[in-house]
């Protein structure tokens, strides 16, 4: 759980407001010019510094993703997107390999993340959570890297991983996301230019939160960041994502992967608190949030958890998945959707299970205001070698006003009999009655509407480290405050 | 206490209230009848502040700190806070939050407007249980969801309970006594009549006498079309039961 730092206040995550967050910082950029080819990835491969099998499987991705079409198949339509309008590179100035120490790093872009309640430098930073803050396409500062060098813990940008620890990047990289899975997946592997690696060797208790926050900043650039994640055997390590980015008219494309490792009796949790640019109340602008997250439950007794709030994004289309390979290993996804204006959220979650007495739990909450989309989308596979495979989803919608939509796509693919799998729906209504009646007991209409999403959310906020709940719930309530009643 | 002075109210375009004007003191309970439609249920909602009903004219005053003030203009929670209480004839299910917790937030929300001390879980678990004691009211769905797949009578009793908790100075009881079988209206009057006190009073909605057997009013009012055509004492709805509403609606 993150601690107060030294100035007492509480890690915000970015996260509370109308949207307060869509300021521009004016900072010289070191970008590539826009478009995509084959020597725009040589340029970006180059900028890294990057072994040579980098480069080969980034262009590796790139032939992949040529033959592939963008997909058009969820319950939502887009705009085909222009990739030889966007940016693949944008950096602060000062910092081309990305800064070897806080002080190198431009000052207004640390000013950016202590607006966003990032404090980066040695003085304030925060004691409980170490950070990794990503700047558009590079990482601009990691703090607290020695305390966990000395419990052999790696958490780095993952372009220094490269250089620091080759093979365990070269033995991971794609090994859950494989560079062929998805349209966006693909393009992520070719371009992308920073992220976050973390490996907790076997047995090591991460004693802090690891958090890596991303800012996009720069115009018509897309954020294409990688984050890999290994916990070694009986390792656990929890760790935390934010995202925000300016006000703009246009839509910003953001395709990033996670990759997820947890070896034998390794837990991993992972908790997202997305409030990207959602775009105005008639829906221009915004950030295309297509992220391909999954993590491999490679060792037996294994555990990932997702855990996310979705509150922001023109369009969030997003499935964070286990693979549920070792005996005994569990997944679980706990997710808050809340869309209001024009926003459209697609999210959901894929439980595959191979191993035996392999277990998943999933519990969505999508919340639903203005005239806007969310659907739930899952699917729980039972394949024929997971003998007691078991899986509880619970799908609860809940819709503030007349016009939103809520969808639910459950579906379920069992090849083993002995399989157990429990599936519950709802939807509901925040009533103008209910804010009336909680009212007349004397809460105030912003006391009455909380009350109301976290009683309807509790089973997902109370998975997110404290802090981070709630400024999940003062979130959820600036987003719907004047939507109901 | 309270003061209506000559109200005129509407819900949807419609004037339901026309020249309704009422006086209750601290330490009364007044019955309001009237048959249906006559504008009982638009009366308690016009007092608690729900926003779909509007006043047109006239005034509602309330004793605020010792001075009588118009709260046509305030919001709901604040005409709770400072002690307005609706027992609501259809209560509100609210999913996923738990009676407990509900209850102190409530209590809390008040509290904290009086400048009191806020009550922790712990300490609000052992008064809420007392209440519920003085009120002869099993404890168990304390932990249930509010008033989700509650019985009629236990809703009712949940409302009762709220009231219990919150002491307020008006309340208002809307049609408690609909949809109940005996056994439960006498144990809500028995809850009511305990709540009884020289510093509170209530406002007693009702369509028939039966309630005003276990709760005597000091004052009955006839309500019909809007204003209150006549008023006496408890016998007044002794023989409403007798002869109905036609005999004052022509008279």
């Amino acid at each position: 759980m993150p601690e107060k730092n030294e100035s007492g206040k509480l890690p915000e995550s970015g996260l509370t407001g109308e949207y307060q967050y869509g300021f521009v910082t004016d900072v010289g950029a070191d970008s590539a010019p826009k478009g995509l080819d084959k020597d725009r990835i040589r340029f970006i491969s180059a900028k890294k510094n990057e072994p040579e099998f980098m480069l080969e499987w980034r262009l590796k991705a790139y032939d992949h993703w040529l033959t592939m079409k963008e997909p058009h198949w969820a319950h939502f339509s887009y705009p085909p997107i222009d990739y030889q309008s966007i940016s693949y590179y944008s950096a602060p100035k000062k910092s081309s390999s990305g800064p070897s120490s806080l002080a190198e790093v431009d000052q207004e872009v640390v000013r950016t993340f202590e607006r966003l309640g990032i404090p980066l430098s040695e003085q304030k930073r925060l004691t409980g959570v170490a950070v990794d803050a990503v700047f558009d396409s590079v990482s601009v500062g990691t703090t607290h890297q020695k305390e966990l060098e000395q419990l052999g813990i790696i958490f780095c940008p993952i372009s220094e991983a490269m250089t620091k620890c080759p093979d365990l990047v070269r033995k991971y990289l794609g090994s859950v996301v494989p560079v062929t899975d998805n349209f966006f997946a693909a393009l992520n592997s070719a371009v992308f230019t920073d992220g976050s690696f973390c490996y907790i060797p076997p047995g090591v208790r991460c004693p802090v939160e690891l958090s890596t926050y991303f800012r996009i900043n720069a115009k018509d650039t897309g954020q294409f960041e990688r984050t890999l994640l290994v916990a070694d055997k009986g390792s656990y390590v929890s760790y935390l994502e934010g995202c925000t980015a300016p006000v703009r008219d246009e839509n910003q494309l953001h395709a990033a992967v996670v990759e997820l490792i947890a070896l034998d009796d390794a837990q991993i949790k992972y908790s997202t608190v997305q409030n990207w640019y959602a775009g105005d109340k008639e829906g221009r602008g915004g950030i295309y949030n297509f992220v391909t997250k999954r993590g491999k439950c490679s060792g037996r007794n294994s555990r990932i958890s997702w855990t996310q709030v979705e509150a922001g994004s023109a369009i969030t289309w997003k499935y964070p998945s286990c693979i549920l390979l070792g005996d005994n290993s569990v997944g679980e996804f706990y997710s808050v959707a809340l869309t209001n204006n024009r926003m459209v959220a697609d999210t959901g979650t894929k439980m595959i299970h191979i191993g035996r007495n392999t277990r998943s739990t999933i519990v969505s909450k999508g919340i639903s205001s203005d005239f806007s989309s969310n659907s739930y989308r899952g699917l729980v596979k039972v394949l024929p070698t997971a003998q007691n495979a078991r899986n509880f989803s619970q799908c609860d919608s809940m819709l503030v006003g007349n016009n939103c939509s809520a969808n639910t796509f459950p579906y379920v693919e069992v090849e083993n009999n002995s399989a157990t799998l429990e599936h519950e729906a709802s939807t509901s209504r925040i009533s103008a009655d209910q804010v009336f009646y909680l009212q007349s007991r004397g809460m105030s209409k912003e006391e009455a509407i909380s009350l109301l999403i976290n009683g309807f959310c509790k089973e997902v906020f109370k998975q997110l480290p404290l802090e981070f709940a709630v400024e999940a719930v003062k979130l959820l309530e600036m987003k719907l405050e004047g939507s109901v009643g | 206490m309270l003061n209506i002075r000559d109200l005129y109210a509407s819900v949807e375009g419609n004037q339901i209230l026309q020249g309704l004007s009422l006086s209750v003191q601290a330490g009364e309970v007044h019955a309001i009848m009237g048959p249906n439609g006559s504008g009982k249920s638009t009366l308690s909602k016009i007092l608690a502040g729900h926003p779909q009903y509007k006043v047109d004219k006239g005034s509602i005053e309330f004793d605020i700190g010792g001075t009588m003030k118009d709260i046509s203009a305030f919001e709901p929670d604040q005409r709770a806070r400072e002690g307005i209480f609706l027992a609501f004839q259809y209560p509100v299910e609210v999913p996923g939050v738990s009676t407990a917790l509900f209850l102190r937030a409530a209590y809390n929300a008040v509290a904290r407007h009086h400048g009191l001390a806020e009550m922790d879980p712990i300490d609000f678990d052992i008064f809420v249980r007392e209440k519920m004691k003085i009120l002869d009211m099993d404890a168990k769905y304390i932990d249930r969801p509010v008033n989700v797949d509650f019985s009629g009578g236990e809703k009712k009793r949940n409302e009762i309970l709220q009231m219990a908790v919150l002491n307020p100075r008006l309340s208002i009881l809307d049609e408690t006594d609909s949809g109940l079988d005996v056994d439960s209206m006498r144990i809500v009057a028995n809850g009511v009549n305990v709540l009884r006190g020289k510093r509170n009073a209530m406002l007693v909605i009702t369509h028939y006498q039966r309630l005003l057997n276990y709760i005597r009013p000091d004052f009955v009012h006839i309500l019909y079309k809007g204003r209150i055509i006549k008023s006496g004492g408890p016998e007044l709805a002794l023989e409403v039961e007798n002869r109905g509403y036609d005999w004052l609606i022509k008279a």
